[in-house]
Protein backbone atom coordinates (compact mmCIF):
# COMPACT_ATOMS: atom_id res chain seq x y z
CA UNK A 1 0.00 0.00 0.00
CA UNK A 2 1.09 3.69 -0.80
CA UNK A 3 0.44 6.65 1.32
CA UNK A 4 -1.80 9.01 -0.09
CA UNK A 5 -3.41 12.14 0.37
CA UNK A 6 -0.48 13.61 2.97
CA UNK A 7 -1.51 16.95 4.32
CA UNK A 8 -0.50 18.71 7.42
CA UNK A 9 -2.31 22.50 8.90
CA UNK A 10 -1.47 24.04 11.67
CA UNK A 11 -4.21 25.25 14.31
CA UNK A 12 -4.05 26.39 17.58
CA UNK A 13 -6.10 24.88 20.71
CA UNK A 14 -6.22 26.54 23.95
CA UNK A 15 -3.64 29.04 23.03
CA UNK A 16 -1.21 26.15 22.44
CA UNK A 17 -0.27 26.31 18.49
CA UNK A 18 -1.08 22.07 17.01
CA UNK A 19 0.54 20.80 14.21
CA UNK A 20 -2.42 18.56 12.25
CA UNK A 21 -0.37 15.74 10.12
CA UNK A 22 -3.19 13.34 7.91
CA UNK A 23 -2.95 10.88 5.76
CA UNK A 24 -5.09 7.73 3.76
CA UNK A 25 -3.59 3.80 3.80
CA UNK A 26 -5.88 1.86 2.06
CA UNK A 27 -10.12 3.20 2.84
CA UNK A 28 -8.50 4.65 6.27
CA UNK A 29 -7.48 8.03 7.42
CA UNK A 30 -4.97 8.41 9.78
CA UNK A 31 -4.42 12.09 12.00
CA UNK A 32 -1.60 12.64 14.65
CA UNK A 33 -1.89 15.51 16.90
CA UNK A 34 1.55 17.38 18.00
CA UNK A 35 2.45 20.13 20.20
CA UNK A 36 4.22 22.77 17.87
CA UNK A 37 6.81 23.25 20.43
CA UNK A 38 8.32 20.61 21.57
CA UNK A 39 6.80 18.09 18.78
CA UNK A 40 5.47 15.61 21.27
CA UNK A 41 2.57 13.92 19.52
CA UNK A 42 -1.05 14.06 21.62
CA UNK A 43 -3.31 12.11 19.49
CA UNK A 44 -3.62 9.53 16.78
CA UNK A 45 -6.83 8.43 15.27
CA UNK A 46 -8.24 7.29 12.44
CA UNK A 47 -11.43 7.81 10.07
CA UNK A 48 -13.50 6.76 7.20
CA UNK A 49 -12.51 10.53 6.00
CA UNK A 50 -10.11 12.95 7.02
CA UNK A 51 -12.47 14.87 8.64
CA UNK A 52 -13.52 11.93 11.19
CA UNK A 53 -10.23 11.56 12.06
CA UNK A 54 -9.28 15.00 12.55
CA UNK A 55 -11.84 15.96 14.69
CA UNK A 56 -11.16 12.62 17.03
CA UNK A 57 -7.39 14.05 17.12
CA UNK A 58 -8.49 17.92 18.35
CA UNK A 59 -11.02 16.63 20.83
CA UNK A 60 -8.13 14.47 22.47
CA UNK A 61 -5.86 17.61 21.99
CA UNK A 62 -8.00 19.66 23.67
CA UNK A 63 -8.18 17.91 26.48
CA UNK A 64 -4.60 16.78 26.75
CA UNK A 65 -3.69 20.74 26.38
CA UNK A 66 -6.60 21.52 28.52
CA UNK A 67 -4.90 19.95 31.58
CA UNK A 68 -1.25 22.06 30.93
CA UNK A 69 -0.74 24.26 33.66
CA UNK A 70 0.87 28.24 32.94
CA UNK A 71 3.13 28.67 35.98
CA UNK A 72 4.26 32.50 36.26
CA UNK A 73 7.78 33.37 35.89
CA UNK B 1 28.48 24.98 1.07
CA UNK B 2 30.32 22.88 4.20
CA UNK B 3 29.45 19.01 4.00
CA UNK B 4 28.14 17.17 7.35
CA UNK B 5 31.40 16.12 9.49
CA UNK B 6 29.84 12.56 9.42
CA UNK B 7 27.30 12.46 6.07
CA UNK B 8 27.86 8.47 6.37
CA UNK B 9 26.06 8.54 9.65
CA UNK B 10 22.36 10.38 7.31
CA UNK B 11 21.01 8.25 4.58
CA UNK B 12 17.92 9.26 2.42
CA UNK B 13 14.52 8.09 1.70
CA UNK B 14 15.57 7.07 -1.62
CA UNK B 15 18.37 5.17 -0.31
CA UNK B 16 16.34 3.06 1.63
CA UNK B 17 13.78 2.33 -0.54
CA UNK B 18 16.51 1.03 -2.82
CA UNK B 19 18.65 -0.80 0.07
CA UNK B 20 15.96 -1.85 2.91
CA UNK B 21 16.02 -5.43 2.07
CA UNK B 22 19.66 -5.82 1.40
CA UNK B 23 20.73 -8.49 3.37
CA UNK B 24 23.33 -6.92 5.73
CA UNK B 25 20.65 -3.88 5.86
CA UNK B 26 18.68 -3.82 9.22
CA UNK B 27 15.81 -1.09 9.29
CA UNK B 28 14.25 -0.18 12.60
CA UNK B 29 11.32 2.12 13.12
CA UNK B 30 11.51 3.87 17.15
CA UNK B 31 9.40 5.55 17.27
CA UNK B 32 7.41 8.08 20.37
CA UNK B 33 4.21 6.73 19.73
CA UNK B 34 5.06 3.45 19.65
CA UNK B 35 1.49 2.20 17.83
CA UNK B 36 2.66 4.35 14.70
CA UNK B 37 4.34 1.66 13.12
CA UNK B 38 1.29 -0.72 13.18
CA UNK B 39 -0.66 1.74 11.08
CA UNK B 40 2.46 0.83 8.39
CA UNK B 41 5.79 1.12 8.39
CA UNK B 42 8.98 0.74 5.75
CA UNK B 43 8.41 -2.47 4.36
CA UNK B 44 10.84 -4.75 5.48
CA UNK B 45 11.90 -2.90 9.08
CA UNK B 46 11.16 -4.32 12.43
CA UNK B 47 10.36 -2.00 15.10
CA UNK B 48 11.84 -1.35 18.94
CA UNK B 49 9.67 0.52 21.35
CA UNK B 50 11.84 3.10 23.37
CA UNK B 51 9.95 2.09 26.39
CA UNK B 52 10.21 -1.45 27.04
CA UNK B 53 13.58 -2.03 24.41
CA UNK B 54 15.48 0.93 25.00
CA UNK B 55 16.01 0.94 28.82
CA UNK B 56 16.24 -1.33 31.48
CA UNK B 57 12.61 -1.07 32.97
CA UNK B 58 13.39 -2.08 36.65
CA UNK B 59 15.89 0.90 37.37
CA UNK B 60 15.89 4.06 35.31
CA UNK B 61 18.95 3.31 33.31
CA UNK B 62 19.52 2.44 29.76
CA UNK B 63 19.94 -0.83 28.49
CA UNK B 64 22.84 -3.04 30.24
CA UNK B 65 24.90 -4.61 27.86
CA UNK B 66 23.93 -7.91 27.80
CA UNK B 67 20.10 -6.59 27.29
CA UNK B 68 21.52 -4.57 24.66
CA UNK B 69 23.14 -7.51 22.98
CA UNK B 70 20.26 -9.70 23.30
CA UNK B 71 18.37 -7.09 21.71
CA UNK B 72 20.71 -7.24 18.50
CA UNK B 73 20.58 -10.58 18.61
CA UNK B 74 17.25 -10.95 18.72
CA UNK B 75 16.84 -8.09 15.99
CA UNK B 76 19.01 -10.11 13.43
CA UNK B 77 21.59 -7.25 13.79
CA UNK B 78 25.42 -8.51 13.67
CA UNK B 79 27.93 -6.52 14.88
CA UNK B 80 28.72 -5.80 11.16
CA UNK B 81 25.20 -4.93 10.07
CA UNK B 82 24.23 -1.76 8.52
CA UNK B 83 21.35 -0.38 10.73
CA UNK B 84 19.20 1.96 9.65
CA UNK B 85 16.93 4.03 12.57
CA UNK B 86 13.97 5.85 11.66
CA UNK B 87 11.05 7.38 13.54
CA UNK B 88 8.73 9.75 14.37
CA UNK B 89 8.95 13.23 15.72
CA UNK B 90 12.06 14.23 13.83
CA UNK B 91 13.64 10.78 14.70
CA UNK B 92 14.01 11.77 18.53
CA UNK B 93 13.88 7.97 19.66
CA UNK B 94 15.83 7.39 16.82
CA UNK B 95 18.72 9.18 17.43
CA UNK B 96 18.14 7.76 20.92
CA UNK B 97 18.78 4.31 19.87
CA UNK B 98 21.39 6.01 17.48
CA UNK B 99 22.99 7.10 20.73
CA UNK B 100 23.23 3.70 22.63
CA UNK B 101 24.31 2.11 19.76
CA UNK B 102 27.17 3.88 19.76
CA UNK B 103 27.62 3.59 23.61
CA UNK B 104 27.71 -0.03 22.85
CA UNK B 105 30.22 0.28 20.01
CA UNK B 106 28.19 -0.38 16.74
CA UNK B 107 29.74 0.76 13.57
CA UNK B 108 27.94 1.19 11.21
CA UNK B 109 24.30 3.13 12.22
CA UNK B 110 22.75 5.55 10.25
CA UNK B 111 19.34 7.98 10.13
CA UNK B 112 16.95 7.90 7.86
CA UNK B 113 17.36 11.87 7.22
CA UNK B 114 13.48 12.47 7.58
CA UNK B 115 12.26 10.05 9.24
CA UNK B 116 8.62 8.43 9.11
CA UNK B 117 6.98 12.12 8.41
CA UNK B 118 9.22 12.28 5.30
CA UNK B 119 8.79 8.71 4.22
CA UNK B 120 4.63 9.21 4.60
CA UNK B 121 5.22 12.82 3.12
CA UNK B 122 6.55 11.15 -0.20
CA UNK B 123 3.58 8.94 -0.49
CA UNK B 124 6.16 5.79 0.06
CA UNK B 125 5.00 2.24 -0.27
CA UNK B 126 4.54 1.22 3.61
CA UNK B 127 3.66 -2.62 4.81
CA UNK B 128 1.84 -3.60 8.00
CA UNK B 129 4.06 -7.05 7.86
CA UNK B 130 5.71 -7.45 10.77
CA UNK B 131 9.22 -9.42 9.74
CA UNK B 132 10.61 -11.94 11.92
CA UNK B 133 14.65 -11.77 11.20
CA UNK B 134 16.71 -15.06 12.34
CA UNK B 135 18.44 -14.31 15.16
CA UNK B 136 22.31 -13.24 14.92
CA UNK B 137 25.25 -13.58 17.08
CA UNK B 138 25.89 -9.81 19.00
CA UNK B 139 29.28 -8.68 20.70
CA UNK B 140 29.15 -5.59 22.51
CA UNK B 141 31.50 -3.18 23.26
CA UNK B 142 31.48 -0.27 26.04
CA UNK B 143 29.67 1.16 27.16
CA UNK B 144 31.68 4.33 26.42
CA UNK B 145 30.39 6.61 28.88
CA UNK B 146 32.26 9.42 27.40
CA UNK B 147 29.19 9.99 25.15
CA UNK B 148 27.05 10.30 28.23
CA UNK B 149 26.93 12.62 31.25
CA UNK B 150 25.85 11.49 34.48
CA UNK B 151 24.13 13.75 37.22
CA UNK B 152 27.52 14.14 39.04
CA UNK B 153 29.75 15.26 35.67
CA UNK B 154 26.82 17.83 35.40
CA UNK B 155 27.40 19.42 38.83
CA UNK B 156 31.10 19.23 38.25
CA UNK B 157 30.45 20.68 35.23
CA UNK B 158 28.43 23.52 36.34
CA UNK B 159 30.47 24.28 38.90
CA UNK B 160 33.89 24.60 36.98
CA UNK B 161 32.04 25.93 33.84
CA UNK B 162 33.53 23.92 31.67
CA UNK B 163 31.10 22.70 29.37
CA UNK B 164 28.58 24.40 27.40
CA UNK B 165 25.17 23.68 28.57
CA UNK B 166 22.74 23.20 25.90
CA UNK B 167 18.91 23.01 26.86
CA UNK B 168 16.93 21.41 23.98
CA UNK B 169 13.48 21.61 25.39
CA UNK B 170 11.13 24.18 24.16
CA UNK B 171 11.35 27.62 25.32
CA UNK B 172 8.56 27.53 27.69
CA UNK B 173 9.91 24.82 29.57
CA UNK B 174 13.43 26.22 29.86
CA UNK B 175 11.80 29.47 31.03
CA UNK B 176 9.66 26.98 34.20
CA UNK B 177 6.38 28.55 32.74
CA UNK B 178 5.30 25.25 32.12
CA UNK B 179 7.06 21.61 33.92
CA UNK B 180 6.45 19.63 31.00
CA UNK B 181 5.70 19.02 27.49
CA UNK B 182 1.98 20.72 26.70
CA UNK B 183 -0.67 18.43 26.77
CA UNK B 184 2.11 15.41 29.35
CA UNK B 185 1.99 15.20 33.17
CA UNK B 186 4.35 17.35 35.03
CA UNK B 187 6.95 15.17 35.64
CA UNK B 188 9.20 17.64 37.94
CA UNK B 189 8.91 19.70 41.21
CA UNK B 190 10.28 22.66 39.98
CA UNK B 191 10.90 24.15 36.69
CA UNK B 192 13.38 26.51 35.24
CA UNK B 193 16.96 25.09 33.84
CA UNK B 194 20.58 24.38 34.96
CA UNK B 195 22.06 27.63 35.16
CA UNK B 196 23.96 29.18 32.32
CA UNK B 197 22.42 26.56 30.25
CA UNK B 198 21.43 28.26 26.73
CA UNK B 199 18.30 27.82 25.13
CA UNK B 200 18.44 26.08 21.82
CA UNK B 201 15.27 24.02 21.12
CA UNK B 202 15.95 20.74 19.10
CA UNK B 203 13.93 21.19 16.38
CA UNK B 204 15.95 24.53 15.53
CA UNK B 205 17.86 21.66 13.68
CA UNK B 206 15.38 20.43 11.56
CA UNK B 207 13.79 21.45 8.16
CA UNK B 208 9.98 21.64 7.52
CA UNK B 209 9.93 18.32 5.95
CA UNK B 210 11.77 16.95 8.94
CA UNK B 211 15.16 17.16 7.71
CA UNK B 212 18.26 18.37 9.28
CA UNK B 213 19.33 21.64 8.13
CA UNK B 214 22.59 22.38 6.63
CA UNK B 215 25.72 22.55 8.28
CA UNK B 216 26.02 26.14 7.36
CA UNK B 217 23.29 26.62 9.20
CA UNK B 218 23.62 24.67 12.20
CA UNK B 219 27.19 26.28 13.10
CA UNK B 220 25.06 29.11 13.10
CA UNK B 221 22.38 28.12 15.54
CA UNK B 222 24.19 26.69 17.95
CA UNK B 223 27.12 29.10 17.36
CA UNK B 224 25.34 32.06 18.14
CA UNK B 225 24.73 30.92 21.29
CA UNK B 226 27.88 30.31 22.35
CA UNK B 227 28.36 26.76 21.18
CA UNK B 228 30.77 26.27 18.68
CA UNK B 229 32.86 23.34 20.01
CA UNK B 230 35.45 25.16 21.35
CA UNK B 231 34.58 23.32 24.48
CA UNK B 232 32.83 20.03 25.53
CA UNK B 233 28.91 20.06 25.39
CA UNK B 234 26.35 18.34 28.06
CA UNK B 235 22.73 18.09 26.36
CA UNK B 236 19.59 17.66 28.21
CA UNK B 237 16.33 17.58 27.69
CA UNK B 238 13.26 16.35 29.89
CA UNK B 239 14.48 12.53 29.78
CA UNK B 240 16.91 12.23 27.25
CA UNK B 241 15.48 11.70 24.20
CA UNK B 242 15.46 15.15 22.25
CA UNK B 243 18.85 15.69 23.36
CA UNK B 244 20.29 12.66 22.16
CA UNK B 245 18.87 14.56 18.96
CA UNK B 246 21.02 17.33 19.69
CA UNK B 247 24.20 15.17 20.47
CA UNK B 248 23.52 13.42 17.21
CA UNK B 249 23.46 16.78 15.13
CA UNK B 250 26.60 17.93 17.25
CA UNK B 251 28.46 14.51 17.11
CA UNK B 252 28.20 13.88 14.10
CA UNK B 253 26.83 16.41 11.76
CA UNK B 254 28.88 19.51 13.00
CA UNK B 255 31.49 16.94 14.25
CA UNK B 256 32.00 18.47 17.44
CA UNK B 257 34.39 16.13 19.31
CA UNK B 258 32.98 16.12 23.27
CA UNK B 259 29.13 15.91 23.23
CA UNK B 260 27.89 14.17 26.14
CA UNK B 261 24.13 13.76 26.58
CA UNK B 262 22.57 13.89 30.20
CA UNK B 263 19.77 11.78 29.50
CA UNK B 264 19.17 12.11 33.75
CA UNK B 265 17.83 15.67 32.41
CA UNK B 266 15.19 17.77 33.75
CA UNK B 267 13.13 14.92 35.33
CA UNK B 268 16.39 14.45 37.46
CA UNK B 269 17.65 17.59 37.89
CA UNK B 270 14.09 19.51 38.17
CA UNK B 271 13.35 16.69 40.99
CA UNK B 272 16.84 16.72 42.73
CA UNK B 273 16.67 18.32 46.44
CA UNK B 274 18.88 21.46 46.95
CA UNK B 275 19.92 21.78 42.94
CA UNK B 276 20.19 25.55 41.99
CA UNK B 277 17.58 26.14 39.10
CA UNK B 278 17.25 29.43 37.16
CA UNK B 279 14.30 30.68 35.80
CA UNK B 280 13.65 32.63 33.16
CA UNK B 281 14.69 33.53 29.52
CA UNK B 282 18.66 33.24 28.93
CA UNK B 283 20.77 36.41 28.89
CA UNK B 284 22.30 37.40 26.08
CA UNK B 285 25.57 35.48 24.86
CA UNK B 286 29.10 37.50 25.25
CA UNK B 287 31.61 37.42 22.60
CA UNK B 288 33.43 34.74 24.74
CA UNK B 289 29.93 32.26 24.86
CA UNK B 290 29.56 33.30 28.52
CA UNK B 291 26.42 34.87 29.70
CA UNK B 292 26.82 38.73 29.83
Amino acid sequence: MKVEDFAERRIEIDGWPVNLTSYRIGDTFHCRADNVSPGAGLARTTGATREEAEEKAIARAKDLLGRTRRHEV
Amino acid sequence: MAEYAHPEALVTTDWVAQHANDPNVRVVEVDVDTGSYKEGHVPGAIAWAWNTQLCDTTRRDILSKQQFEQLMASSGIGNNTTVVLYGDNNNWFAAWALWQMKMYGHNDVRIMNGGRKKWLSEGREVSTEVPAPAAATYKATGPDNSLRAFLDQVQAALAARSHAMVDVRSPQEFTGEILAPPGLPETCQRGGHIPHARSIPWGKACNEDGTFKSADELKVIYGSEGVDGSKPVIAYCRIGERSSHTWFVLKYLLGFDKVLNYDGSWTEWGNLVGAPVERGAAQPVTQQGAKA
